[in-house]
């Protein structure tokens, strides 16, 4: 069923292991990377965003700018 | 409005935005198993190409990577025309999710495309029809990206990006269809609808693992959205309560 011989021949694969495992390396890696790069940027937005709210609702109606207020009235 | 179709319902971010998170699991799990067992048949059970020897083997990623840089575009156009017609929200946030994720397979099918160039043709890259038309396609995807964040106002950033779509969207045909409108050092397309000049192993290896990049591409744009949505509708009641719970 598998076609490889020995871990050797399956890592030269046929004198190609550079190129073929160029091409896989890369791609997993961006593959292991951008998740949780995604991840990390969904964190921080979320703090970020409690942070800005607890801060609006502190600092209530008098010093706001007519752009919050249009913001929060919708 | 809202109750009138129920696919409205979905269109609405705070619908979405709950369902997504709910999806995202079964996307990376259905990625990690179609990944498996398509690593394992492409890697290990295909057997070797007559012509290419073992270096035909990038085709597993190199196939499911060019496919998804081409769809991901397209369904970015169709959220485009989506959005420029309705004015709807969803869709510039959903073109925005995509678009990093469309970048890098587009990176990643001239990258694995240049690996194999070069044991099979002698070079990294050539002015061809099929690697010229898919650079443009990943300069677009640079373009898209570098237009939105360059215009503050959210609404006009999606409609001058949604353009900048529908008028690159001209390229994916000229892409797909390079290999026979032009004469290239680009191989012809290895499967068709009808009849498929692969090994079956080969053949389903490359299925099972553009079926895994499909996954991961829907699990990190979803990802990606939920994060946008949450940005854009902060001053709504849905995300509000959603930052002042637990739950976010």
């Amino acid at each position: 069923m598998i076609y490889w011989n020995s871990l050797g021949d399956f890592l030269a694969m046929g004198g190609y292991g550079h190129y073929v495992w160029g091409s896989f390396g890369l791609t997993a890696l961006i593959m292991a990377i951008e998740p949780v790069v995604v991840a990390r940027h969904q964190r921080a937005t979320i703090l970020r965003l409690k942070r800005q709210m607890r801060a609006e609702s502190r600092t209530e109606s008098p010093t706001r700018s007519p752009a919050e207020q249009r913001n929060t009235a919708a | 409005m809202k109750d009138r179709f129920n696919l409205y319902r979905f269109a609405s971010p705070a619908t979405f935005y709950p369902l997504a998170g709910k999806m995202i699991p079964w996307f990376v799990a259905l990625a990690v198993v179609f990944g498996l067992a398509g690593l394992y048949l492409g890697m290990l059970v295909a057997p070797t190409d007559f012509q290419q020897g073992e270096g035909y083997r990038i085709i597993f990623i190199h196939v499911p990577a060019s496919w998804m840089s081409m769809f991901i575009y397209l369904v970015m156009a169709f959220w485009a025309a989506i959005g420029l017609a309705f004015n709807t929200r969803l869709s510039g946030m959903m073109a925005q999710a995509l678009a990093p994720t469309g970048a890098l397979m587009a990176f990643l099918s001239l990258w694995t495309g240049a690996l194999w160039g070069k044991p099979m043709w002698g070079t990294w890259w050539v002015w061809d029809a099929r690697l010229t038309s898919e650079l443009i396609l990943l300069f677009l995807y640079i373009g898209y990206m570098a237009l939105t964040a360059a215009i503050d106002d959210q609404r006009r950033a999606d409609k001058a990006g949604g353009l900048l779509l529908l008028v690159g969207v001209v390229n994916i045909p000229i892409i797909y269809f390079s290999v026979k409108w032009w004469n290239t050092l680009h191989q012809g397309s290895s499967v068709n609808l009808t009849k498929s000049s692969m090994a079956e192993t080969m053949l389903w290896g490359m299925l099972l693992m553009a079926l895994c990049f499909w996954m991961y591409s829907i699990a990190v744009a979803l990802m990606r959205a939920r994060t946008i949505m949450l940005e854009r509708e902060r001053h709504t009641d849905w995300a509000k309560a959603l930052l002042a719970g637990e739950g976010a």
